[in-house]
């Protein structure tokens, strides 16, 4: 994604190159920076006593080797970390003044910068140490949804449907994966009950905005309406009647992999986890090859890009629109499990809670691409988890504006992406014939 | 593979699209199907390839009836088309594209890519058509897209390719390359249907000849008709091919563009560091291959594209910076170049559209509230001056043809005193009798004093219409030439279409003095009146066969 450094400046007069271009540079990077910057000066660096240490943790108990805690002098970190700021800033002015455009890799520096820099204020002089091991291992929990959702995603909008109904194929697939479970007595039910129903979810958005060219937008909405008022008369009528049969908690067995659970620091993160989440690394490499190196992905791709290209060709654009939204549904829907079975939880009143938008959102910042998706979708789950990690340690800061963090870190992503990501071109638009 | 198409009908609504049409392509013949646009060619080319249902006749190959329920029945069937707008994903690569809906796959679906470039590379090499198979199609010059295209259709074993106005989007040059393509596929036993209204291109190339007037079959021409002959035949009265205008009078350099560039938000230089003047009452126009910068340019000057870098003024005044309303106040016309998205609004009456410029200003319009019969009476007056056949002004726009729409967007255009007219591709998808009209207003316009620039990418209503003619590629202008010089002598058609591919003026009449086009040679006094059939021998491409001028050439047998 990060655009090479050159050594030289191209020259403008390069006649052989298929196309001139000339990046449109800006300085929003840098203001951005600044500002990092300045708040870590003001609020945190000069608030922050000259003897006062900060502690990270980084074993957890099953390790095989146990890491130390980390103690680190809080002001002369920041300190540091300030400096790294600073230089990104004056970096990226520099890349602006010689009108070239500014490597992906800055911004994930700054980022973590100031991250780290937020969290040695909050630890500074306290007792309680920052669990870097519970921060990460939250953060990809809190992940799971919106990956499975922004995995449904890449799928309808790369055929050229846009599924705003990602976030009802959650919740009903949450619903559905708590009901079957409970009624089974095994978690394992919900994980096939959970994808029927985000199924059904996928095919009522393709019937109409197939069939009958609704709006797809309008379309997702109301279905995300329907899943919302019909769980939540279900939750409060049938379920609650009989809790134990229907509401029962069924939590899926954590499946520790050998050897790889081991890894320090991210070890006990990836692999010792439940099936479903074995199950979405399997489907974000699954998908990343099938999408660019497959017959279905070209097929699919082709039909969310030119449409009438495909039909030329004898592709069935409606066909193919409708079996991938269904397919996406499923998956979105499998997804929403999570919230159930997969956190050994109980089914709640719209427990989705808005996550299925989010998605869309990490589905965009990824450029629909799974990977980026899934990255974007990380960013999102860790800046939730520090919200709730922060509270719990206690920052000062109201928790009420930390568990804001992760919309306004939506807003910030996706406004500072847009104009460079291209959606695939047919999105949206319902294909017919002459 | 001899194809016959016997009494095909297809209606739209209350249009007759194709009326009983009858035609019969023999094995191994270029056959021009010949007519205006709206004439019915694509529409009966997309009944042939099963994208539409036809109401009435039937299909035979070799004698015997066939049906297609969709293209993939056609292509089965052994026809193959290439479609005026090109039917490629611009993202994917030329093998992705080749293997599209034929895709050679291995275990679980998964592409055998390397058997897919495999497959461009054979044909390409086969008709040394020079494509990279890994080359995103999005990269290529539109020339090499058709011969994707091409290779698309033959990599299915076509044996009838039809060829929907492929002409439309080519440099003159390429043109003649894709003439030389032509040929070698007829060698090879393909049969060409070659659809276009472009009268020189078919007494190039074509054996035979069918002409198309209003969904009708009206005659069948040799090719070594003359132009005039085929033209009367194609429009159904005698037209003329020229555009009738004196010399132009030039004044003043009243409209200056100084440095102007234009870069895309992905950094795409669209418009690159152009400077030119136009003179109060001559037509500058631009010419250049779709896509080089020129659409951007004439936005820039209307202010629904910003510059970047750069200043215009008009009148000795800089005009960037200021908003569109002001622009157009100041006497701007504006004809955009896609009528249909930006020149109306559809579903506005005639009447409505013809004062979006001017709406909110006396006599339309009294404080908050419009005046209706003003407006009405503005359109009775503005459709009898510009001979607009409607039913009724309150009629949406949408019911007009494009040639009347495209007059209400003139009459619009030029009911306010201008100080300068912009009018991009202002004759596309219009038939003949509009296109006199709409030229002879341009020319009217400039006798009145005003500075005109048009953008044309055909280059033969560049070199009816031009005083001087700017040639753009990829975003540069390559050369300013005058369409008459001094001598009197008329600017040569090559010279411009080798502009076109980025030649630079000096080289591009070397190289045009060494070797002539077939299409040039086809008119070798290139001053549009129509001369004997005249073709080059053998192999008309590539070779410089042609050392001197004029070209060695012969009467065709």
């Amino acid at each position: 994604m990060s655009t090479a450094t050159q050594p030289h400046q191209a020259t403008p007069s390069d006649e052989t190159s298929v196309q001139r271009t000339r990046p449109k540079v800006s300085l929003k990077s840098t203001i951005v920076y600044a500002l990092a910057a300045l708040v870590t000066l003001l609020a945190w660096v000069l608030d922050t006593p000259a003897d006062a240490r900060t502690t990270f943790q980084f074993g957890s108990s099953g390790d095989l080797f146990r890491i130390p805690n980390v103690p680190v002098p809080a002001l002369g970190f920041l300190v540091v970390l300030l400096v790294v700021m600073l230089a990104a800033t004056a970096f990226s002015f520099w890349r602006y003044r010689e009108r070239r455009p500014l490597p992906a890799w800055v911004h994930v520096v700054v980022g973590a910068s100031f991250v780290l820099a937020f969290l040695t204020f909050v630890g500074a002089g306290r007792s309680t140490v920052i669990p870097m091991v519970s921060l990460l291992a939250g953060a990809l929990a809190l992940s799971v949804p919106l990956v499975f959702g922004a995995m449904s995603g890449v799928i309808c909008e790369r055929s050229g449907i846009i599924n705003i109904a990602i976030e009802g194929q959650l919740l009903f697939g949450a619903f559905a994966g708590a009901v079957a479970a409970s009624a089974a007595g095994s978690g394992y039910v919900g994980l096939i009950a959970a994808p029927i129903a985000g199924g059904l979810v996928g095919a009522g958005l393709a019937w109409f905005a197939v069939t009958f060219r609704v709006n797809q937008i309008i379309v997702g909405v109301v279905l995300n309406t329907l899943i919302i008022g019909l769980t939540g008369f279900l939750f409060s009528t049938v379920l609650s009647d009989n809790k134990a049969l229907w509401n029962t908690r069924m939590p899926l067995p954590r499946i520790r992999i050998p050897l790889l659970a081991d890894i320090p620091v991210i070890g006990p993160v990836l692999f010792n986890q439940t099936i479903l989440v074995y199950l979405m690394y399997a489907l974000v490499i699954g998908l990343q090859i099938m999408l660019f190196r497959s017959r279905w992905g070209l097929r699919t791709r082709a039909v969310g890009e030119h449409p009438k290209a495909a039909d030329t060709v004898g592709i069935k654009v409606n066909v193919r629109r409708v079996w991938n939204t269904i397919l996406g549904g499923a998956i979105a829907g499998l997804g929403g499990a999570f919230f159930t079975v997969g956190s050994g939880l109980a089914f709640g009143r719209e427990m989705s809670a808005g996550q299925g938008y989010i998605a869309l959102a990490a589905m965009i910042l990824g450029k629909w691409n799974p990977w980026g998706a899934v990255m974007a979708a990380l960013l999102f789950g860790f800046s939730k988890n520090l919200g709730n990690v922060l509270s719990t340690i206690g920052s000062g800061v109201p928790s009420e504006l930390l568990l804001m963090l992760p919309y306004v870190i939506t807003i910030l992503a996706v406004a500072g992406f847009v104009g460079r990501v291209r959606p695939p071109a047919a999105e949206g638009v319902p294909y017919t014939k002459s | 593979m001899k194809l016959e198409l016997q009494g095909i009908t297809k209606v739209f609504g209350s249009l007759v699209a194709n009326d009983h049409i009858d035609l019969v392509v023999e094995p191994g013949e270029i056959h021009a199907l010949l007519g205006e646009n709206g004439a019915g060619k694509s529409t009966l080319m997309n009944v042939l390839y099963g994208l539409y249902d036809p109401d009435d006749g039937q299909i035979l190959l070799d004698g015997a009836p066939a049906t297609f329920k969709g293209p993939g029945d056609a292509v089965a069937a052994g026809i193959g088309m290439v479609h005026q707008h090109f039917m490629l994903v611009p993202v994917f690569t030329v093998a992705e594209s080749v293997a599209l809906g034929y895709e050679p796959t291995g275990a679980a679906g998964v592409l055998k890519l390397d058997e897919a470039r495999r497959r461009v590379t054979e044909i390409s090499d086969r008709f040394g058509f020079h494509v990279d198979p890994d080359a995103r199609i999005e990269d290529l010059p539109v020339g090499v897209q058709q011969r994707v295209e091409i290779i698309k259709a033959l990599s299915r074993d076509a044996k009838v390719l039809i060829l929907d106005e492929p002409t439309a989007v080519l440099t003159p040059q390429e043109t003649d390359e894709l003439i030389g393509i032509m040929r070698e596929l007829k060698e090879a036993g393909t049969s060409i249907v070659f659809i276009t209204h472009k009268l020189r291109e078919v007494r190039a190339i074509a054996d035979r000849i069918t002409v198309i007037r209003r969904g009708k079959v009206v005659g069948e021409a040799s090719p070594s008709s003359t132009e005039t002959e085929l033209a009367s035949l194609m429009v159904g009265r005698s037209v003329s091919l020229t555009v009738d205008k004196t010399p132009a009078q030039p004044g003043e350099a009243s409209f200056e563009v100084d440095g102007l560039s234009v870069i895309a938000a992905n950094g795409t230089v669209l418009v690159d560091d152009i400077s030119f003047d136009v003179r109060a009452g001559e037509i500058l126009c631009v010419a250049g291959v779709q896509g080089n910068g020129q659409t951007e340019l004439a936005e820039v000057i209307l202010g629904i594209e910003e510059a970047d870098a750069g200043s215009i003024r008009l009148g000795g005044e800089p005009i960037l910076g200021k908003g569109v309303k002001e622009r157009l106040r100041s006497g701007i016309g504006f004809v955009p170049e896609d009528r249909s998205t930006d020149g109306v609004v559809s579903s506005f009456s005639i009447a409505e559209n013809l004062v979006l410029d001017l709406y909110d200003t006396a006599p339309f319009a009294r404080g908050v509230s419009m005046s209706p019969a003003t407006v009405a009476a503005n359109a009775e007056q503005r459709t009898e001056e510009f001979d607009v056949r409607y039913t009724s002004v309150h009629d949406p726009i949408s019911t007009l043809s494009g040639g009347n729409a495209q007059k209400v967007v003139l009459a619009r255009e030029m009911s306010r005193p201008l100080r300068l007219l912009v009018a991009s591709q202002p004759t596309r998808g219009l038939d003949v009798g509009s296109i006199e009209f709409v030229h002879k207003r341009v020319v009217e316009e400039r006798d009145r004093g005003t500075p005109v620039i048009i953008v044309s990418t055909e280059l033969d209503e560049v070199l009816g219409l031009a005083d001087r003619i700017a040639v753009m590629y990829r975003g540069r202008i390559v050369g300013i030439v005058d369409a008459v010089d001094e001598h009197g002598t008329r600017v040569n058609r090559d010279v411009l279409g080798l502009m076109m591919a980025g030649v630079p003026l000096e080289d591009a009449q070397q190289q045009a003095a060494e070797h002539h086009s077939v299409l040039g040679a086809a008119d070798l006094d290139g001053d549009g009146v129509p001369d004997h059939l005249q073709r080059p021998a053998g192999e008309p491409t590539g070779e410089h066969r042609h050392t001197s001028a004029p070209a060695t050439t012969e009467e065709h047998p």
